[in-house]
């Protein structure tokens, strides 16, 4: 399995990297850890003319924390986050997230922002991003934008990255130890079959669950969410709440997984991820 | 349009002119005639290209050339060390931890990184750190000895 040939650029810059994809334009591929891009090329799904490796901007690569925000730069791998002692303590849920997907290898060298970008339906972080309520900073010829995690994940491997734009960072709120992610996992690939993040808010009583894996895109469980509002979260309230976790979505169908079997998937596993998450907190 | 790369493999430096898609398996193996490591699925599933990168256990099928430029990379043939196995490897010598050995590069490769992350894992810890790495022998059992052995033999 060999790639159609392409020519290589290195950006050592972010804004070399704008001014090579503005120059390119859809000839181009941005690589960072290449973990979705290049299995997709050596099966000529992607045939880019010229790919531009970002994977040595520095700036891109750090996990920082200001005022109760965490920033993660897009080329934060998945290992360096499953290992980061700053986000075991102020944000546990990604670090949990993290040490699921794939395996050492995949996750040595697969990239955050590179995941998301790809928005895979299937993927892990998309559900603890949305259930986070994520901000996606996005770089472009004209200056940054920001996007909230609900309006970044658009459909199946399409995110609201624009062509000629680059992610930066992703913003994520500290959260005490209140969260938890689930997943039935397709059992060669690691990839979700039904997964759910759930963030659970004693004080407020709120909770934020988030589900990837059953829908072409990750989806927040409204329903289940407002069951659970102002209500005390016990075993019962729980279950009852769970089972609105796939209402008013078109579940998605393979060999994996029939669509009324993600459902019942994503059911079980938002009651499992809410308990998990309570008993945390 | 070809890509000048400067690799040091097992401490020795490789400089060569690469097309960009010349996967870090394919350099590895044909560039430098280290054969050791193993191209098993090229669908970076079975972990038989399992090499060490600046450290790091990367599955070399699924990684250019290119983007190895400049940086160290370990192969199963810079294990042994003056004619000394590595204890990974004796450990597989000692418990039977290969049948076939297609597989074996790259299970000592990741063995490896895992003991280098945490000198004592529990069995457990060996089965979740081996997952990216699969064994159509399926010879698991001895392999998780094999690594146990290694472990114990490194604290010694």
């Amino acid at each position: 399995m060999i790639p159609a040939a392409f020519d290589y650029v290195r950006a050592s810059s972010l804004n070399e990297a704008l001014d090579l994809l503005a120059k390119h334009g859809d000839d181009a591929k941005i690589l960072a850890g290449g973990h979705s891009l290049i299995p997709a090329m050596k099966l000529r799904l992607s045939q880019p003319k010229v790919v531009i490796d970002i994977s040595r901007i520095a700036d891109l690569h750090s996990v920082n924390q200001q005022n109760g925000k965490i920033a993660i730069g897009a080329l934060t791998t998945h290992y360096e986050i499953e290992s980061s002692d700053l986000l075991k303590r102020a944000c546990p849920l990604l670090p949990e997230v993290a040490g699921s997907i794939g395996d050492v290898q995949v996750r040595n060298k697969g990239t955050v922002g590179g995941s998301c970008v790809h928005a895979d339906p299937a993927g892990d972080w998309p559900a603890a991003m949305l259930a986070l309520d994520a901000e996606f900073e996005i770089a472009g010829p004209n200056g940054s934008r920001t996007v909230a995690a609900n309006d970044f994940f658009v459909d199946i491997l399409t995110s609201a990255v624009e062509p000629g734009e680059i992610l930066k960072f992703i913003h994520v709120p500290a959260t005490a130890n209140t969260a938890a992610y689930v997943k039935f996992a397709q059992k060669a690939s690691g990839f979700a079959i039904a997964g759910v993040a759930a963030v659970v808010d004693k004080t407020k009583k709120e909770v934020a669950v988030a589900v990837t894996g059953v829908a072409a895109k990750a989806y927040r469980a409204s329903g289940t969410e407002s069951s659970l509002r102002g209500v005390e979260p016990t075993a019962d309230s729980i279950a009852t709440a769970a089972e609105k976790a796939a209402d008013g979505i078109d579940p998605l169908s393979d060999i994996h997984a029939s669509a009324d079997f993600r459902a019942h998937l994503a059911r079980v596993q938002a009651k499992r991820a809410l308990w998990a998450a309570v008993s945390r907190g | 349009m070809n890509i000048s790369v400067k690799i040091s493999v097992n401490g020795v430096l490789h400089e060569a002119e690469v097309e960009p898609r010349l996967l870090l398996a394919h350099f590895l193996r044909e560039t430098c005639g280290l054969t050791g490591t193993h191209v098993g699925c090229e669908t970076s599933v079975c972990g038989a290209c399992t090499v060490l990168v600046d450290g790091q256990a990367v599955k070399s099928c699924t990684m250019f050339a290119v983007q190895a430029d400049g940086t160290e990379v370990t192969t199963v043939e810079g294990l042994a060390s003056n004619g000394e196995m590595h204890p990974v490897q004796e450990g597989f010598w000692e418990c039977h931890g290969l049948q076939c050995g297609y597989c074996t590069p790259g299970m000592m490769m990741t063995a490896v990184q895992l003991l280098e992350r945490n000198e004592a894992p529990s069995r457990d810890d060996i089965r979740h750190a081996l997952d990216g790495n699969l064994c159509r022998c399926t010879g698991y059992t001895h392999i998780i000895d094999a690594v146990e052995y290694a472990a114990k033999k490194g604290r010694a």
